[in-house]
């Protein structure tokens, strides 16, 4: 067992995912079981003999998928057979405690638990060599201690299996066989924690990695001294809590929950994981409302609309607070002003912070860039910048190396201490809680205990705190009646070996594996059907938007607003007028008054049509003289204003020859031809008829390409697509994977659209619905395929969204032919319109319903369709990476 | 409520260094704002630009020749001559929107004065071409027979002309309209993407936790959210329509472009809103893409840029009347096309301001209660 130790941002993980082949090497050679990581043959060829736990909780498990579900995952994409996999689940389980609740959806975890759980999905496919990446930081004391019970079991009982650790707690890598000490990207030294410790003449490991580093470095790290706090009774307390409850539906995330901190104090909050620490610190900070009970800060209660008092308190959440897009300058500047400090102080605040906190090196660089432990101390920095009475520190120190941890505490002391700063802390390090005035111990959500630590281990009369926490959390976990984990260690082991089998054997490598692929499309399909918001903004979406837009894209003219300027008012030219008014095309409004009423009214939009008749209209007419009528047209929507001038037209010419019938008799009615037209298809020049197959097209590009899309490059932002990096899925089966659900989501909502539309919006269907199906299914790939090709060059969500936006809308309302032809298009537009999936879809669609096509008739289409899937396809696998880079 | 300018100042410069730092967003701005408008431009067809025809002649006759060879560009492609047994594929497969048959002795029937019948097929399923092309057919081959025929006949002379004329866009040329109608589009898809997404990225990362435990107030960080977005797209708004618009297309802009500019201000401020609004609704990324999808797209098409409002359903006419798109698209055509000032204009101003206060206040409400 290996164990790589060093300060934060020395290149640790970095190290390790090099190793896991998750990140592509730039220089140099890394030979990982005999296999050159730089090759991706090699890598391909060694993936399954390697485990990777990245760093961070659960970093590559789905929160959403139960406990078994993940294992089950992992499982199938290593490839075994259901019955080996499944006795492997249930053994693993048993061994590592979880099995009492396979059901519960990882998110829902303890922190604890989620690394066993990522533990038991290494562990599956039986690796011979294990890589884990802190996998204890954040993680409370009891947890801890049964993770590495676990792994020294495992290992006593396969000897054969290499483990890599990167850690930040010492007293752990005490116990590894060899560590190696990195500083800077460099290897400071390498040994076993005894040699390392002669080596430097130190006692425990700690000092030995502190006489380690370089001398610049060491020459910052002070011992922590806290002076004795002066006692002042009576005196009114910085925070007051009185039986705080909180509720999210039935469950009770903290109960009745009262403490006083006096000014001054450092008060530590101590608990497993999702015990209610953090809920407890935002309750004080108003930003969720007690349930029951009241929280007071300096004697006044808790009021998110108090601005006052939340300018005495910093808060820092155990997420960063930080804006990944600002420098470390800017960052401190922005919460300076925010906090209304004055404009001439802010920057000489900053410099003593940056001072403070170490951080002038790095003023002017990007958070993202900095080292775990560096923007730790930036958030503290951040919460500290206007000098704030209370600090409220949700883990401050999780990540930190053991030196900047004790510069961090220097400073909690000497602010609580000299400038009389209540601390109001929580930790998982049982040194860190020894130097608290107080410290409560929180489980499920109640208090524990509340008392000086010196006090609580003799109460206990344990060794020391770490000793007296864990008696504490057991007797509480054995009070509730629940699942204690201590099961005989020989019992763990035998079962863990027993379920992973003795040695590995390698599995036929094949370059496309249905079994990988099924794997990948299952957890897909699971996370879909555990979101039901955005299954059901799906389907009822979809018929939502056929809905709207069926009967909203109209192409019909009718009812366009008219009025006349009528300089003649007599009867004939009243009765030009009743013709106009008189067809369902045009409706009268009120008259114009003259040119400049007619000139006002055109421009608001309020007249589509304007009609001028001359003085003396009748007259001329009567005499036989030659007469002007004239017409105005809105022509700023052209297509409109072309098939209002041609009815206007029409409407004249008829009028021109019921006049002339009236003169001349019946003779003037003959015509000298008859042209017949023929609306086919659609006889009746629906525009409901002509549209919804269209928006079905429509429909069916905007919603699997935008799920597609976002299942990826939310892969991307999350970090569980490490899962694509290290384990031996290929590109194209992840992609197919990923394809297979929503292709199904896509073809129930084709069934869904087809339905309402023939049933409810009652348009007839006429031509084949085997060859619509097909067609829908070619299109249905496609326009997945397209969300996989957008989704493997992107990698911010936002992007992504308005890139899918802006394309399917593009492709589907500009270039599909649903209201100009594709085949009136020239040049690129008539190209795009001819590569389009949504084009030839639209043919289909149109096709099937309206004109009673089949397969013969629609075979051009269904090949440009079929075509269209694995060209996307394969652009996708070309620009997805298989490593970081 | 306090609202502080320096803090809503403060934030919206840390959006917009966010925006900075995000390379594929402001590309993708930029080629929506230019190449995506000129494309939209000249893509768009006229109403019957090339529209597919063929002719079935089966008279073979002067007329016959001489109707064929009336069809030209660019409102009709080159005609195709093709048989009858032909056509109802052809037709089928989307190949032609009209197919004109001429039948048999037709020109001996029309000299006879016995008024043959001539048939003319459309695809009523393209809509946009149907009803216009088959008007145009009926005046093109009115026209030849009756000049073919004048050789035989003295034609009467009409004694009323109409006389009509396109107001505003004189030649009819649907670029015009394309290319601003997708500014239009642009200005509302980018800021409700932008301010909603904004906010649910500080959500997902847990900074607006933060904000909320500093004297900040939910009004002033959605503030700090609408200003930038609304000065960005403003900004690429306004260079498109001065440089793509008016300079590269060189499409007039009949009105007053700070007027314009003003509307839009306007209408930036209810779609950020409405997109701040959406993302207190929707609680991930990927539920946000799709209550983009349901509620963007709509308005979108429906907003008058494509398809005239005074068309649709009078319940879903009442319903986009909520929407500030459909104001907007009013006003930008309008002042566009039209040249309206201010006198005109108002109400549909006045509806973006009371749109965007209701979007405002209601996602104020929600603030909190989506945080949890």
């Amino acid at each position: 067992m290996l164990g790589l130790i060093g300060p934060d941002g020395v290149g640790k993980s970095t190290l390790l995912s090099l190793i896991a082949g998750a990140r592509k090497v730039q220089a140099g050679e890394i030979e990982a079981l005999g296999a050159d990581m730089r090759k991706a043959r090699d890598r391909s060829e060694i993936g399954p003999r390697i485990a990777y736990m990245p760093q961070g909780l659960g970093k590559n498990l789905y929160p959403t998928l139960s406990v078994f579900e993940n294992v089950d995952f992992f499982g199938r994409l290593f490839g075994h057979a259901r019955k080996e996999r499944e006795r492997r689940i249930h053994e693993l389980l048993a061994a590592t405690g979880l099995d009492p609740f396979p059901d519960r959806p990882a998110g829902k975890l303890s922190g604890g638990m989620k690394q066993k759980l990522g533990l038991c999905c290494a562990l599956i496919h039986d690796p011979d060599l294990l890589i884990l990446d802190e996998p204890t930081t954040g993680v409370d004391p009891l947890a801890r201690r049964q993770f590495w019970e676990l792994i020294n079991d495992i290992r006593a009982n396969r000897p054969g299996m290499g483990v890599i650790v990167a850690t930040a707690y010492m007293d752990e890598a005490a116990d590894f066989d060899w560590l190696v000490a990195m500083d800077g990207g460099r290897v400071l030294a390498t040994g076993t924690p005894t040699e390392l410790q002669e080596k430097t003449a130190s006692s425990s490991l700690d000092e030995a990695f502190i006489a380690l580093l370089p001398e610049e470095k060491r020459s910052q790290h002070r011992q922590v001294e806290i002076p004795p706090r002066p006692q002042s009774d009576g005196e009114e307390p910085a925070i007051e809590a009185n039986g705080l409850t909180i509720r999210f539906g039935t469950f009770t995330a903290v109960d009745n929950v009262s403490f006083r901190i006096p000014r001054g104090e450092i008060f530590g909050f101590l608990g497993s994981n999702g015990c209610g620490k953090t809920t407890t610190m935002k309750m004080l900070t108003g930003l969720l409302p007690a349930s029951e009970g009241t929280a007071k800060l300096f004697g006044r209660e808790v009021d998110p609309h108090d601005l006052d008092t939340r300018r005495r308190v910093g808060y820092m959440s155990q997420s960063f607070s930080l804006y990944f897009e600002l420098t470390v300058r800017q960052n401190l500047d922005l919460h300076a002003r925010l906090f209304q400090m004055w404009a001439k102080d802010i920057p000489g605040r900053i410099k003593e912070m940056a001072r403070r906190f170490d951080l002038i090196e790095v003023l002017e660089s990007l958070p993202d860039a900095l080292p775990l432990g560096v923007t730790q101390r930036l958030s503290l920095a951040v919460a500290m910048i206007h000098a704030p009475e209370i600090l409220i520190l949700d883990e401050p120190t999780s990540g930190v190396d053991p030196i900047a941890r004790d510069a961090l505490w220097q400073s909690f002391a000497d602010l609580s201490r000299k400038d009389g700063v209540t601390i109001f802390i929580s930790t998982h390090f049982m040194n860190e809680a020894e130097r608290c005035d107080r410290i409560s111990l929180m489980h499920a959500g109640k208090v524990l205990v509340s008392d000086t630590p010196a006090a609580i281990v003799e109460k206990r009369g344990s060794a020391d705190l770490e000793e007296a926490f864990v008696s504490y959390l057991e007797a509480a976990i054995e009070d509730e009646g629940g699942v204690s984990d201590t099961k005989p260690k020989a019992d763990v082991a035998s079962d863990i070996v027993h379920a992973i089998g003795p040695g590995h054997q390698p599995a036929q490598r094949r370059w496309l594996d249905l079994r990988r692929i099924m794997s990948y499309a299952r957890r897909e399909a699971l996370e879909l059907r555990r979101d039901p918001i955005r299954a059901s903004f799906a389907f009822i979406g979809s018929l939502v938007l056929l809905f709207v837009l069926g009967y909203g894209i109209s192409m019909d003219v009718e009812d366009l607003p008219f009025a006349v300027l009528d300089h003649d008012q007599t009867t004939l030219s009243r009765d030009y007028t009743l013709d106009i008014s008189g067809s369902r095309y045009f409706t009268e409004r009120p008259p114009i008054l003259d040119h400049a009423d007619m000139d006002r009214r055109m421009r608001s939009g309020e007249l589509s049509l304007a009609i001028e008749i001359p003085p003396g209209f009748a007259r001329e007419v009567a005499a036989g003289r030659d007469v002007e009528i004239g017409g105005w047209i809105d022509g700023s929507m052209a297509s409109r204003a072309e098939t209002a001038q041609g009815y206007v037209e029409g409407l004249h010419a008829h009028w021109l020859m019921r006049q002339a019938r009236e003169t001349h008799g019946d003779r003037a009615l003959e015509a000298d031809f008859q042209l017949e037209t023929r609306f086919r298809y659609n006889p009746n020049v629906e525009s409901l008829i002509a549209m919804v197959p269209a928006v079905i097209a429509l429909v069916l590009l905007f919603i699997p390409t935008m799920l597609a899309t976002l299942s990826i490059v939310r892969e991307k932002d999350l970090g569980s697509i490490v899962n694509l990096y290290v384990t031996p899925v290929t590109r194209l089966e992840f992609l197919l994977g990923k394809q297979i659900p929503y292709v199904g989501l896509a073809m129930v909502n084709l069934a869904m659209l087809t339905i309402f539309a023939i049933f409810v919006q009652g348009v007839p269907f006429t031509g084949s619905l085997l060859a619509y199906a097909l067609g829908g299914l070619l299109y249905a790939i496609a326009a997945t395929g397209l969300g996989l090709f957008i989704s493997s060059f992107m990698n911010s969500q936002i992007a992504a969204i308005f890139l899918t936006t802006v394309v399917t809308m593009t492709l589907a309302v500009q270039y599909s032919g649903m209201i100009d032809p594709v085949a009136s298009m020239e040049g690129e537009a008539a190209l795009i319109g001819a590569i389009n999936p949504a084009s030839h879809f639209v043919t289909v669609s149109r096709g099937a319903f309206s004109k009673a096509l089949g397969f013969g008739d629609l075979a051009a289409s269904l090949l440009s369709l079929l075509a269209a899937g694995p060209v996307l396809l394969a652009l996708s696998v070309f620009f997805l990476r298989k490593q970081a880079r | 409520m306090t609202i502080r300018i320096s803090t809503i100042w403060r934030l919206g410069i840390k959006e917009l260094w966010n925006l900075l730092r995000t390379p594929t967003l402001l590309a993708l701005i930029g080629v929506v704002f230019t190449i995506q408008i000129y494309a939209a431009a000249v893509s768009m067809p006229f109403t019957l630009n090339r529209a597919p025809i063929s002719i079935v002649d089966e008279d073979a006759s002067p007329v016959s020749a001489r109707i064929a060879s009336a069809f030209y560009q660019p409102h009709f492609g080159p005609p195709q001559a093709i048989t009858l047994s032909e056509m109802n594929r052809r037709m089928d497969e989307g190949i032609d929107t009209f197919a004109l048959v001429i039948p048999p002795n037709f020109q001996r029937d029309l000299l006879a004065g016995s008024e043959p019948a001539m048939q003319l097929n459309v695809d009523a399923t393209r809509m946009t071409q149907a009803f216009t092309g088959a008007g145009y057919v009926q005046a093109i081959v009115s026209g030849e027979i009756s000049e073919f025929l004048q050789r035989y006949r003295v034609a009467e002379s009409a004694s009323v002309d109409l006389v009509l004329r396109a107001g505003f866009n004189p030649e009819l040329n649907p670029n015009w309209f394309s290319a601003m109608m997708e500014v239009v589009n642009d200005v509302a898809l980018l800021s409700v993407i932008l301010a909603g997404a904004a906010l649910i990225r500080e959500r997902e990362h847990g900074t607006i936790e933060h904000l909320l435990v500093m004297p900040v107030t939910p009004a002033e960080i959605m503030l700090g959210k609408i200003w930038p977005m609304a000065v960005v797209v403003m900004g690429a708004a306004f260079f498109s329509i001065t440089v793509v618009v008016q300079t590269w297309l060189a499409i007039p802009v009949a009105g007053s472009l700070w007027l314009l500019m003003l509307g839009m201000a306007l209408q930036l401020f209810a779609t950020t809103s409405l997109g701040i609004f959406l993302a207190t609704i929707a609680g991930s990324m990927p539920q946000f893409g799709l209550l983009l999808m349901l509620v963007l797209f709509p308005l979108q098409i429906l907003a008058g840029g494509l398809t005239p409002v005074e068309n649709m359903p009078p319940g879903l006419r009442i319903l986009l009347s909520l929407a500030p798109d459909t104001h907007f698209v009013a006003l930008s055509q309008s002042i566009m096309f039209r040249g309206a000032g201010l006198d005109v204009i108002w109400p549909q101003l006045l509806s973006l301001v009371a749109i965007g206060l209701a979007f405002f206040s209601f996602s104020l409400w929600r603030f909190r209660w989506s945080l949890r």
